[in-house]
């Protein structure tokens, strides 16, 4: 029903390419994120998908079927926009029925479609309603029911939460989620924000640059970033990353040394480094344990402390002038200044080549 | 703390002063002036006092009625008929003049229509007025829907991405920029009987087979032309307010309404259009007021001729308050049309008020 493929896509401005060689499958019924920073082209390949931009380079395909030049009505998806979209002159229930409109339903078909969709997002009480009389939460709410009424087989979101406060961003999120298993069409999410991605996606593309860096499951990209850029981009707070130099390397493991730290033995996880190259270790900040002084093997001083009560998220600079952020799991008391021996489970750090 | 700037009011009227001197005495004052000399018998230069007349110009101005006449028979009884045998009616001033009728006294034919025996005649005590009044009418009927329609299709136009649109967008605003009086003389040349450039080229599109016409000089075609030359002139100015009702529409919309599968008729009529309602009361209601000021035209191409056939309501008012001296009697058009105007504004306001 709505399987899509990708092969090859390339996308150019002028001379300015954007989109430079992406391949992505995504299954029938899967929810795909497409997460990135911003400027990495997850919403331009959003809207080729669409159909809303053309396709420079390579194949797009729905269901098997190639439809690079098919007209974006005939695609068969229903996308929801940032800003919402949704046609100010008309009432919620105009704008909900407005595919069908455009097919020319009858009315009693789009009565019901309108109100199946009203019952499905709970807004049976605003279809009566303009959109200047809505909040920005219930708007969006409008627009993923104009989405739902066409029943497509492929749903595209545009960064839909991006314009919400953070409560209602968490709301909105958890109701998509539902919104999901609920309908079972495939879903193509695109966000910057990576507790959506991590929150909602079967798979998690992850782009920077129009270059997809790797795409999974959350939590397979979470524990087995294939690169350093995934590894910093996905978790908060981010990974640090600790310049590093091989010491020796068999098939699994290599030993790593660091003016700031003892050496350690780390997994390679199948990343290729020899003895005597630069490296970076990266340490997730969740990973970090507080020790007895003179114990472990980083050492730095207090800088910044964030308490969050069931968090507690310290800045450290350490010995070599760098900086380490470490979170503690339960609500500890640090002074700025304050001097702390760390240790971390060689197990869960990630080691990769020095980049540049 | 104040600032000198919130504090020194003085040197802020006294750099208004001027401005506001001038728009008191020439717009503000005028325009209740125009009120109380409707009222009077006052005349730019009199040697006699002027008197309170009540609304006795607007009587003069207003008078209308129709009067059947039946047509004249002969001894017999039967129908007299003139040498294609159309029945003959009595003259209209058998009615007008006749003392049995002393609320007809004075007005003349308008127009007439005949069924069988009996003719209908519309009398006027003021046919010119009413020939100025009927064509500003027309003259707004017909320019203000061409010259908003015209204008939103140059602004769908040359609202595209596309090189060197700025100068399609130049060559339609420029004849707004030209002063009116300028495009009236260069129009009457283009209009000339003789030897005019509309005449010219008819005639070379059609081998030769047209016929000259003097389009100011016969009034079948006079106002006709004065329109399509005024609409030519000013849908420029209104085709940049469309373009920047245009400009206000989030482009969020139009791929909305391109997933949800809209044609491109269809885009115009549930996203184009109601974008652009403020801009459409505008328009209208600007065109409106523009149309119903028609003067200039009038003054440089025809005054008024020939036969009347392009009187409008601002050219009697000018031509009565200082051609003929009579300051009450273009006084009282002046308010007529304000009237007019209001009322018709405030119509379309609620028209297009928002639901």
């Amino acid at each position: 029903m709505g399987a899509i493929t990708l092969r090859n896509l390339h996308k150019s401005y002028g001379g300015h390419e954007v989109i430079k060689g992406v391949d992505i499958d995504i299954a029938d019924g899967e929810f795909c994120v497409f997460v990135g920073p911003s400027g990495c082209g997850k919403s331009t390949l959003l809207r080729m998908i669409a159909g809303l931009e053309d396709i420079t380079g390579g194949t797009l395909e729905i269901d098997g079927k190639r439809v690079n030049d098919v007209q974006p009505r005939e695609r068969g998806v229903a996308m929801v926009f940032q800003s919402y979209a949704i046609f100010p002159h008309m009432s919620v229930r105009e704008n909900m029925a407005f595919g069908l409109t455009i097919a020319g339903a009858s009315k009693a078909e789009k009565a019901e479609k309108v109100q199946r969709a009203a019952e499905i997002l709970q807004m049976e009480h605003l279809l009566d309603r303009r959109p200047s009389q809505l909040s920005g939460g219930q708007r969006q709410r409008v627009a993923i029911g104009r989405a739902i009424v066409r029943s497509p087989s492929v749903f595209l979101f545009d960064e839909p939460l991006s314009n919400l406060d953070a409560a209602l961003r968490m709301d909105m999120r958890m109701e998509i989620g539902k919104l999901h298993k609920q309908l079972g069409a495939t879903m193509i999410y695109v966000t910057h924000d990576q507790v959506e991605a991590m929150t909602l996606a079967d798979k998690i593309v992850v782009l920077r640059d129009g270059k997809v860096m790797q795409a999974g499951a959350p939590m397979e990209l979470y524990h087995n970033p294939a690169n350093r850029f995934v590894a910093g981009f996905l978790g908060a707070p981010s990974m640090n990353f600790l310049a590093v130099e091989v010491l020796e390397a068999d098939g699994d493991h290599a030993k790593v040394a660091a003016t700031a730290m003892e050496p350690v033995t780390v997994p390679l996880r199948g990343q290729r480094l020899v003895a005597g190259a630069p490296a970076e270790l990266g340490i997730r900040p969740q990973h970090v344990t507080a020790c007895a002084p003179d114990q472990g093997s980083l050492h730095g001083t207090v800088a910044l402390v964030e308490r969050l009560g069931s968090e507690t998220v310290v800045d450290l600079t350490m010995r070599d002038g760098t900086t380490m952020i470490a979170a503690f799991g339960e609500d500890l008391v640090f002074e700025p200044g304050q001097r702390v021996d760390l240790e971390f489970d060689p197990a869960q750090a990630h080691l990769f080549p020095a980049e540049g | 703390m104040r600032s000198s700037l919130t504090s020194s009011n003085r040197a802020g009227w006294a750099f208004a002063l001027p401005g506001i001197t001038l728009i008191f005495a020439f717009i503000i004052l005028p325009f209740f002036l125009a009120f109380g000399f409707s009222l009077t018998n006052q005349r730019l230069i009199s040697p006699n006092a002027t008197r309170y007349v009540g609304l006795e110009n607007y009587r003069d101005l207003l008078g209308l009625a129709v009067v059947t006449l039946d047509a004249k028979r002969d001894a017999g009884g039967a129908i007299e008929r003139d040498a294609e045998g159309r029945p003959e009616f009595p003259r209209v001033r058998s009615v007008t003049r006749n003392p049995d009728y002393p609320q007809y006294r004075g007005m003349r034919e308008w127009f007439r229509w005949t069924g069988g025996d009996k003719a209908h005649v519309v009398i006027a005590s003021d046919v010119v007025f009413m020939k100025a009044l009927f064509n500003t009418c027309l003259f707004v009927l017909i320019v203000a829907p061409l010259q908003a329609g015209f204008a939103l299709g140059l602004a769908l136009l040359i609202n595209q991405r596309l090189r060197g649109i700025t100068i399609f967008r130049a060559i339609y605003f420029m004849p707004v920029v030209v002063s009116i009086v300028v495009v009236s003389l260069l129009w009457r040349f283009i209009y000339d009987g003789h030897d005019g450039l509309l005449n010219n080229m008819l005639a070379a599109l059609s081998w030769g087979h047209f016929r000259p016409v003097d389009w100011l000089g016969n009034p079948d075609t006079a106002l006709g032309s004065i329109i399509a030359m005024s609409i030519w002139q000013a849908v420029g100015f209104h085709m940049v307010i469309w373009l920047a009702g245009l400009q206000t529409i989030s482009p969020t919309l139009y791929e909305a309404a391109a997933i949800e599968g809209a044609s491109k008729w269809q885009t115009f009529r549930y996203v184009t259009w109601p974008g652009l309602r403020h801009a459409a009361v505008l328009v209208l209601i600007v065109i409106t007021m523009q149309a119903f000021a028609l003067f200039t035209q009038i003054d440089v191409m025809t005054k008024g001729g020939p036969l009347d056939s392009t009187q409008s309501l601002v050219f009697q008012a000018v031509q009565r308050g200082y051609g003929l001296q009579d300051i009450a009697g273009g006084s009282t058009i002046s308010v007529i049309l304000f009237v007019i105007v209001l009322t018709i504004s405030l119509l379309q306001r609620w028209l297009t008020r928002e639901r």
